[in-house]
């Protein structure tokens, strides 16, 4: 009862919280969307020299853990006399990490969409640019919805991280209410947790119920045309 | 055929893939309302040199001369001329995300900036030249593969080009269903329209053709009328892949 | 002191604190791989209790952060009676953690083993038991190894996490080091650049263990 009472009264610090944690997600989200959408295209249709930048760019973000990135954007760039806020330090390491992903997501639908497509609006007198918005795009954002509802699950998760950064989201008001409570830590933490499965839950129905609805009919996945079954 | 000005003019054709020349200098030309099948083993360059022609595949060298345009010229307007010559591919590249009337009505929305309603009755009018009115809601993936050639062809003659380039339209389709195809194209040549098509289907280049080109290895062996080409070609070359095509595509019937 | 001097100064350092990271992740993978191996047969072959707790755990695991999951050890436990060790804490919560992803990797590649397979091997006279054992688990270990490849990796990046609940691991040791010389964002390129090293390492000798295991003829 008591921790029922516990749980009832951190809930409004926690959903607090909880609307910090969305507000990174989706500017994490949004800005390794931008900028993962153009190296993706970049990669496939630029020159070598492009094409080797971005894939160092892509190899080197995804290999240093977020903490280390959120540490050099936000301490690091303060030790060298750059002022970020930790909002902003975090955007940057956070959705420069994305961007590293969902480039390489968007660069696998672009090169599974493949030449013909391209070749084909060419033939009709579509400049380049055209081709990609009208041909090209649209396919490629409905091909990555599965693998980009992944990198949502993941960038929401990580979304924690920015903890260490002293910014007030849902683990940090967490924190918050065990230090002024005394309260039971493990049934608080417990309860961020099940707020978190709440959220990926939810967000990841809703990109689902959006692959069904752009799903384009009788484009299916082999998996569901061979129906994987247990042995 | 002769008071008719060509169409298409191709001077000396050149073009490699690293070291490795693919055209070796082709030359012929298109007179309007003429039908031009170009065949030749496979590799050996017919692709490439239907590429060649719209400039998807730009030529290492010479000239390419649309109805007295040199579309080589790096100065020309290439989308504006690549609305003049429907491209016909071998494996249909129908846009997968667009219904059958989406993708005869995109060129038209999208470069000819025609009004929706307008681009809406032009691509129906053009989905029943190919008797495909009915499917028009149909995508890509739920059509068969004659179907979706068809669709290719209508999406490619709603621009109302002034030539068709055809890359073996047929090659990909199961046997039943290359007869819808053909009997689409034939009607196009009867009425008029300019066609270059690579084909191995020889009942067409025997019935619809003016003119046979042969190509080998990047090069031009010998062109002619079907008639001296089934009944005394020049080249032993040329006998001996009708032969092998006949083998392989089964007799002239089509 | 130019960076290189600095680099070279604290990084016999480091390297100790590497070790801890490398002992972090190695533990944790094996303990998480058995893990994931039982989780995953649970959830295929199970009656319906085992599937039931199988499937939840890891669903709840995989829609939960990490970092949340090792507070709960290392700071929410204590709080009905269980201490444990900052670095014991750490292993509890990774191993737990990759156990629930390492399962999703391994119902994947046992899901994709043809059906024939187990056919085969009952018509042989081997029993349920037996045609899982010597059939269905080596061709899925095989199957499954890109993607443990990629767990391992991500175990490497997220061993960090262990930094906020006191470990001396590399993370911990570049905070430690820049408290005391103000050089935060030299020092932390040079802990940046191990864990790269050591992610380009592992994924080298992995790329080579896949080329080995590999059954010839057969796709991963
Ligand atoms: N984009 C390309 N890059 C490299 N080589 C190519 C390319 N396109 C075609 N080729 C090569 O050019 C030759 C001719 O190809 P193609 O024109 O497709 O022949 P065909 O259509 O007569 O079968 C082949 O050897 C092919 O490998
Ligand atoms: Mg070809």
């Amino acid at each position: 009862m008591e921790d029922l009472i516990l749980i009832w009264n951190s809930l409004p610090a926690l959903l607090k919280g909880m609307l910090v944690t969305l507000e990174l997600t989706l500017a994490f989200l949004g800005l390794g969307f931008l900028v993962g959408i153009v190296f993706a295209f970049g990669q496939v249709y630029g020159n070598k020299f492009t094409q080797t930048v971005i894939a160092i760019y892509e190899k080197v973000f995804r290999a240093i853990p977020a903490l280390v990135l959120l540490f050099l954007f936000y301490f690091g760039s303060a030790s060298l006399g750059i002022k970020l806020s930790a909002f902003i330090s975090a955007c940057l390491a956070m959705g420069l990490r994305s961007s590293a992903y969902q480039s390489q997501i968007f660069r696998g639908a672009i090169q599974s969409v493949g030449k013909e497509q391209m070749m084909a609006s060419r033939s009709l007198g579509m400049s380049q640019f055209k081709s990609i918005v009208y041909v090209i795009l649209p396919q490629i954002l409905r091909l990555s919805i599965p693998s980009w509802t992944n990198e949502f699950a993941i960038v929401l998760k990580d979304t924690s991280l920015v903890y260490a950064l002293g910014i007030t989201e849902m683990l940090r008001q967490g924190r918050y209410i065990i230090a002024r409570t005394y309260g039971n830590s493990l049934l608080i933490y417990i309860t961020v947790a099940v707020i978190y499965f709440i959220l990926v839950f939810t967000g990841s129905k809703f990109f689902s119920f959006l692959e069904k609805k752009f799903k384009i009919p009788g484009y299916e996945t082999k998996e569901e045309k061979e129906g994987v079954r247990a042995v | 055929m002769l008071s008719n000005p060509p169409i298409l003019l191709l001077k000396d054709i050149r073009k490699s893939y690293g070291t490795e020349e693919v055209l070796k200098g082709v030359s012929f030309e298109l007179s309007k309302g003429e039908t031009k099948v170009l065949i030749g083993p496979s590799g050996t360059g017919k692709s490439t040199l239907l590429r060649c022609i719209n400039q998807l595949t730009p030529p290492d060298e010479g000239e390419v001369w649309l109805n007295g345009t040199e579309l080589t010229d790096k100065k020309v307007d290439i989308n504006k001329a690549r609305q003049q010559m429907g491209m016909v591919f071998q494996h249909f590249n129908l846009f997968a995300h667009l219904d059958a009337l989406n993708n005869v009505k995109l060129g038209l929305t999208k470069v000819k900036q025609m009004s929706e309603k307008k681009a809406r009755s032009k691509a129906m009018e053009e989905l029943e030249r190919v008797g495909l009115a009915n499917q028009a809601s149909s995508y890509p993936a739920q059509l068969s593969g004659g179907q979706q050639q068809r669709v290719g062809i209508a999406r490619a003659l709603a621009m109302d080009p002034k030539l068709m380039l055809f890359d073996e339209p047929t090659s990909a389709l199961d046997p039943e269903l290359i007869g819808e195809v053909l009997e689409v194209m034939i009607d196009l040549a009867e009425a008029g329209m300019t066609m270059l098509v690579v084909t191995h289907e020889m009942g067409f280049a025997r019935s619809v053709c003016d003119e046979i080109v042969f190509l080998e290895n990047g090069k031009i062996v010998e062109q002619g009328s079907p008639r001296q080409f089934f009944e005394n070609p020049e080249h032993k070359r040329t006998r001996e892949f009708l032969d092998k095509i006949s083998e392989l595509y089964g007799g002239s019937k089509r | 002191m130019s960076f290189f001097d600095l680099a070279w100064s604290i990084f016999p350092s480091l390297l100790k604190a590497t070790i801890v990271t490398l002992e972090l992740t190695g533990i944790s993978i094996s303990i998480g791989l058995l893990l994931g191996i039982l989780l995953a047969l649970g959830r295929l072959y199970g009656n319906k209790p085992i599937y039931a707790l199988a499937t939840a755990y890891v669903e709840f695991i995989r829609g939960t952060p990490l970092l949340v999951q090792l507070f709960v050890f290392y700071f929410g436990l204590p709080s009905i009676g269980i201490n444990i060790s900052p670095f014991f804490s750490a292993l509890a919560a990774f191993s737990l953690n990759s156990g629930a992803y390492q399962a999703e990797y391994f119902r994947g590649a046992i899901q994709s083993i043809k059906g024939g397979q187990m056919l085969a091997a009952r018509s042989i006279g081997m029993s349920r038991f037996k045609g899982i054992v010597f059939i269905v688990i080596p061709q899925a270990l095989r199957l499954v190894i890109p993607s443990w490849s990629n767990e391992l990796i991500y175990l490497v990046k997220y061993s960090s996490l262990a930094y906020m609940v006191q470990v001396p691991e590399l993370m911990a040791r570049g905070k430690i080091i820049a408290s005391r010389n103000f050089r935060t964002f030299e020092v932390f390129l040079v802990v940046a650049f191990i864990y790269l090293v050591i992610v380009l390492i592992l994924s080298k000798i992995l790329d080579l263990v896949e080329e080995k295991v590999k059954i010839p003829g057969l796709g991963t």
